[in-house]
């Protein structure tokens, strides 16, 4: 085979098929429909297979991306099914959640010339053909009586879970809500992510023998200590999100028809209440909504309004488009979809009409100023800019606090925000237990918590001396003995207790 | 699912349910709730927790009737059948103070649950007086419990058919003129219900705290929904409550913000009514 290179490979990165704008504003199926096998065909032959690999670097859980496109190139899809198994047992849903533009993609080789290999897409392509074919990996793994807990059935709890299960230990998933997924079940639209896919791909995990007990508020039903101490789990990790949304503090926000966009969404995604009265969940969509923020949950929230009728849906941010923190393609998307922006806008009061409900907002223009800690731009309101915009809900997407649950329940160290203190290893101030995701760094991406929940099942292993296979480099023939114990028990502790 | 092992009715539209999850009831504490669905499309319902009992492995709740979820509930709910959910126990437990003499009120459906608290005041050692307020004589429930725990008990029914005749307000007046000496006051009940006893008891500067029970969905501080302003300050109830300081709470905002959905009820209610799962064939709501 010729090598690859720049000038060889397909010049354009081959296009998602989507939705249009008109149509999937009426309904909740995906706005991006997936490559089929000729797109990905294509997309792949533009991975020059260079050979410092930055991508697999820029990947929170290292997936070896050129790796699985190899496998995509020639054909071989269940190949590269395995490969990204190997690293990630959710790609139908990182495919689709992960902002890659700012991970794999961003430092792609390709990237320097061309636009970068659509990572992302390719990944997501595979785990839905995993999803349709039926497809499982299931390790072979030697159980090693050790008990393991994980608190919350979320992004970082799930990967935490998959590697320690494929360690060999015996797995808990606790989780509060009444069905496993964290955000990706309550947080995350069915149209950007669909839950037959979340379903899928979390059943995955269940078969490597994981246990999942829903309705189950660690802190209050048990603590963390408990767990440790009386209900004989050897490790414990913390994945609970942050999960205490933030308010600005103005006039007017208990009005009704203000709700958080963990509420907005908790309602329309986990509770139906899209379907109500079918559903018993109420919302009581309003008119014309507002929403508060820019980033990926404001885009989300204004994108299921819309498809639950509201006949306006605008977006106010104090800084530029910019600034958003939302994917780029999110912000697009909601745009082509009929969403208003309103940059360098800010909200200073919430309106009543006299009788308790949302009425209008009174803003206030901003302006640029000198750059931030952030490195942003710090906005700075214009004297004299305030005027009234009128709208009957609004939505606050601004981010969110540290949840208080674990800190008033447990003696975990806590930072002065709230956030559980871990170090780079995950560790926590308790011996034997982790904690990863929002949790700990405040609110984040998916793949940002399951990468933590990966090095935190890591350093989990180092804690109970279960020695990781896949960094052990010895080959199956010339297997060593260590005290007369065959290596392949990977098991320091039973090499300590024999010695 | 959790079995439900004993339903008792006090009124047409009070009930009683004692489920089944022993664990729970191992956790409990005075003053916290739980969050409860009826079925798999249901609405997540936070309920305060009346009663738990480690020996039965039981909570109990009791539960009022009066919008679509409890009205099915009603209907539905029997010893030996199971909820879908029931998660808990959630909020901070209440703070049994060393108070010497303390009065713990109840009214309505608030008598249930301030029951646990005047238990476990009255196990601390202080001098209980109950409050209890009821619309009529045949309302009443749980006065046998409340005699058991209280030093004094105090019945307060609207039509004077039993006890007083009066408010739960009129028995605190009652009790705070006998006893000058009162360090503290539970209220719990419905929100008008709680401010009038604030304010009865602000002048005097006598302690109050009230539980506040507002809408939520997860009931965990996820969504935010269940925000109360106490002393100007933004809380949510579920993780940062729900026992509050009575002479601080904004009841007019609480009562607003119960009424949120207050239309979208009504429609769930009227639609399931007319509908075949409903046996009642309810030709007028059942709400109150």
């Amino acid at each position: 085979m010729a090598k690859k290179t720049i000038r060889t490979i397909p010049q354009e990165r081959t296009a998602m098929p989507v939705q249009e704008p008109r149509e999937r504003v009426c309904n909740f199926s995906e706005v991006a429909l997936g490559y089929s096998v000729a797109n990905a065909l294509n997309e792949a032959e533009r991975c020059i297979l260079c050979p410092q690999q930055p991508c697999v670097e820029g990947c929170p859980v290292q997936i070896d991306i050129p790796g699985f496109i190899q496998k995509i190139c020639v054909q071989n899809f269940r190949g590269a099914y395995d490969v990204l198994t190997e690293a990630n047992l959710l790609p139908a849903i990182c495919g689709r959640v992960c902002p890659q533009e700012s991970q794999c993609e961003q430092v792609c080789v390709v990237g320097d010339h061309l636009e970068p290999v659509a990572i992302g897409r390719l990944e997501r392509f595979v785990g839905d053909m995993a999803v349709s074919e039926g497809w499982a990996n299931e390790p072979e793994f030697d159980p090693n009586g050790r008990r393991v807990a994980i608190v919350g059935a979320g992004p970082a709890g799930i990967a935490c879970a998959a590697d320690m299960a494929k360690a060999g230990c015996e797995v808990v998933i606790y989780e509060a809500l009444h069905r496993p997924g964290g955000v990706l079940s309550y947080g995350i639209p069915e149209f950007r992510l669909p839950n037959a896919i979340v379903d899928d791909e979390f059943g995955k995990v269940i078969q490597l023998g994981v246990t999942v007990e829903c309705n189950t508020l660690v802190g209050r039903l048990f603590t963390i200590e408990e767990l440790r101490d009386e209900l004989g789990f050897d490790a414990v990790f913390i994945g609970t999100g942050a999960g205490y949304p933030s308010f600005m503090g103005i006039p007017g926000e208990s009005l009704n028809g203000v709700l958080s966009a963990n509420e907005f969404l908790t309602r329309c995604n986990l509770m139906q209440a899209g379907e109500f009265p079918r559903k018993d969940t109420p919302l009581h969509m309003g008119r014309k909504v507002a929403v508060i923020g820019s980033g990926n949950t404001a885009m989300d929230a204004m994108r299921v309004s819309l498809r639950l009728g509201a006949e306006e849906v605008h977006c106010l941010y104090r800084r530029t488009r910019t600034e958003s923190p939302a994917r780029v393609e999110e912000v697009d998307h909601a745009e082509e979809e009929g969403v208003t922006f309103h940059w360098l806008t800010a909200p200073v009061e919430i309106l009543d009409d006299g009788d308790s409900n949302v009425r209008a907002l009174r803003c206030i223009r901003m302006e640029l100023g000198e750059p931030d800690q952030s490195g942003r731009r710090r906005p700075v309101p214009i004297e004299g800019s305030e005027y009234e915009f009128e709208a009957d809900m609004v939505i606050y997407a601004i981010g969110t606090n540290a949840n208080p649950i674990m800190g008033q329940t447990s003696n975990l160290e806590l930072n002065k925000w709230g956030y559980i203190e871990a170090d780079e290893q995950q560790r926590t101030s308790l011996a034997g237990v982790f904690a990863g995701g929002d949790i700990v760094t405040g609110g984040a991406t998916v793949i940002l918590a399951m990468g933590a929940g990966r090095r935190a099942a890591r350093s989990m292993k180092a804690f109970l001396g279960i020695l990781d296979p896949r960094e052990m480099a010895v080959s199956d023939a010339d297997r060593p003995r260590i005290f007369g114990i065959d290596a392949r028990q990977r098991n320091y502790r039973r090499v300590r207790d024999a010695a | 699912m959790y079995d439900i092992v004993t339903r008792e009715d006090f009124s047409g539209s009070t009930f009683l349910l004692e489920v089944k999850h022993p664990l729970l009831a191992k956790a409990a504490k005075p003053g916290q709730f739980v969050i409860v669905m009826s079925q798999a499309d249901g609405e997540r319902i936070p309920l305060t927790i009346a009663d738990f009992s480690v020996d039965r492995g039981t909570v109990t709740l009791v539960i009022q009737a009066v919008g679509k979820t409890t009205v099915e509930m009603q209907q539905r709910c029997v010893a030996g059948s199971p909820l879908y959910a029931m998660v808990g126990p959630m909020g901070i437990p209440s703070h049994i103070s060393e108070s010497g003499k303390v009065v713990c009120v109840g009214g309505g459906l608030g008598v249930a649950p301030v029951f646990p608290q005047a238990r476990a005041f009255k196990d601390r050692g202080a001098y209980v007086i109950g409050v209890i307020g009821f619309r009529s004589k045949d309302l009443i429930f749980w006065q046998d419990r409340f005699e058991k725990v209280c030093d004094e008990l105090i019945i307060c029914t609207d039509d004077g058919s039993a006890g007083i005749k009066g408010l739960v307000t009129d028995g605190i007046h009652m009790a705070i003129d006998k006893h000058p000496d009162i360090q503290e006051v539970v209220a719990i009940g419905p929100p008008v219900m709680m401010k009038s006893c604030a304010e009865t008891t602000r002048a005097r500067e006598i302690k109050t705290t009230v539980s506040l029970n507002p809408i939520m969905v997860d009931g965990t501080g996820m969504c935010g929904g269940c925000r109360v302003s106490v002393g100007g300050e933004m809380r949510f109830c579920c993780v940062d409550g729900p026992d509050f300081d009575g002479h601080q709470v904004d009841f007019d905002e609480l009562m607003r913000r119960l009424a949120r959905f207050r239309e979208d009820e009504r429609v769930a209610l009227e639609r399931w009514g007319r509908s075949d799962s409903c046996h009642l064939g309810l030709a007028e709501p059942a709400i109150e």
